[in-house]
């Protein structure tokens, strides 16, 4: 699996995440993603899905770690919890796609050197489904990724208070999280 | 929408303000309280409980379901967090049906073969069949609630194991009602009333603890 030290670090951000601290917490998600990335690319190789599937993969797993991230104990390595992770939601991708497939757990492990892609061009499923939320969280998710409004700004602009943005932000993140879910099956 | 930008959104995010292991263990206690509400509402603990708490084998009913009760709330915790296994849990699980077997095979060699039908069918399977479900499915419904916060890779597993959880801690009430003792009686109607809660713990498993 991963380095010790990588992990120790990644187990560090994380519970300082969890404490509150959303830089910590920016910083493991920028961490891992470079690794989620080859783990999804080999993936999609060896099973002969195109490379452009490649970032959907990596963008629903952050989003299950991020829904997910209560369910692990921190007083445990974070490696095996991030692995059993990924190796989900490739299975779910994959047999979204009409392909039946078992992943076995040292494939998933076996992460090669983490590669950096230039961003920007894949585009997750994520934007269409955004056109099922309700307005105001459309809104808000709007507000918040596409312009890059802050909370403050936003909650000003909707004359809501921020915890109110927070609240809706994150029921919208709930609400895609199920979408993703319901397609899957 | 690009990877940079996600993960910019979700850092905004608060974090949840307890983690499954804390709501794990709230619904294990109201569990415990709502199954015991029903108990002491509904049924009540035998009359000669007196009499009954100094014979053996109606204490080995308690030894048959807290293990149980315990032993699937261990796997059931384990399985709803990824990339671990069910570990040491499984073997507190696994010795329920031994010492079951064991309970049961003593009777049978103490116990003449007339008499064998008798202690099987009791004086309460029906009771026992109804009552175990009607406590059990609260807890049930607690236990899936917070194992919504978990991440179990296999629903129906993980959801399977809350239902022998909820069965058991069930079974454990029922059991300082029910009159009927015997090794026999327990295992025929006792597991198949927890097994029916199994059955339905897989199927809410599959369809609530997905993600």
């Amino acid at each position: 699996m991963w380095d010790q030290g990588l992990e120790q670090e990644w187990a560090d951000l994380m519970r300082m995440a969890l404490a509150g601290d959303s830089a910590a917490y920016r910083q493991f998600l920028l961490c891992i993603t470079p690794h989620l990335r080859a783990m999804a690319r080999s993936r999609c190789r060896t099973l002969g899905a195109p490379d452009s599937e490649t970032e959907d993969i990596v963008q629903e797993v952050l989003l299950a770690i991020h829904l997910k991230r209560g369910s692990w104990d921190s007083s445990r390595p974070i490696g095996p919890w991030i692995g059993a992770i990924v190796r989900n939601k490739i299975i779910d991708a994959l047999r979204r796609r009409g392909r039946r497939t078992n992943v076995p757990i040292e494939d998933v492990m076996d992460t090669l050197a983490a590669e950096e892609q230039a961003g920007g061009l894949a585009q997750l499923d994520i934007d269409s489904h955004l056109a099922t939320l309700k307005r105001r969280q459309q809104d808000i998710v709007r507000s918040i990724s596409i312009d890059g409004d802050s909370i403050r700004e936003t909650a000003n602009r909707f004359k809501m208070t921020e915890g109110a943005v927070r609240v809706a932000l994150h029921r919208a993140l709930k609400s895609l999280a199920q979408l993703c879910r319901i397609q899957s099956t | 929408m690009r990877t940079e930008d996600l993960i910019d959104r979700l850092a905004l995010d608060p974090p949840p303000r307890f983690g499954f292991g804390t709501a794990f263990l709230t619904a294990t206690l109201l569990s415990i309280l709502v199954a015991g509400g029903i108990f002491l509402a509904v049924i009540g603990i035998r009359p000669d409980i007196g009499r009954a708490a100094e014979s053996a084998s109606f204490l080995f009913k308690f030894v048959a379901t807290m293990p149980l009760a315990l032993g699937a709330l261990g796997v059931a915790l384990r399985l709803s967090r990824p990339g671990m296994a069910a570990g040491g849990w499984r073997l507190v699980l696994g010795a329920v049906p031994v010492l079951l077997a064991t309970a049961v095979a003593l009777e049978l060699h103490q116990v003449p073969a007339s008499l064998w039908q008798s202690r099987l069918v009791g004086s309460n399977a029906g009771f026992c069949l109804i009552l175990i479900p009607l406590m059990a499915i609260g807890p049930l419904a607690l236990l899936i609630a917070a194992m919504r916060r978990g991440a179990p890779e296999r629903p129906a597993l993980a959801g399977g194991f809350a239902g022998l959880a909820a069965g058991g801690i069930a079974a454990t009430f029922y059991a300082m009602h029910c009159p009927d003792d015997s090794p026999l009686f327990v295992a025929a109607w006792y597991s198949a009333a927890i097994l029916v809660m199994g059955v339905a713990g897989c199927l809410a498993g599959r369809r609530f603890l997905r993600w």
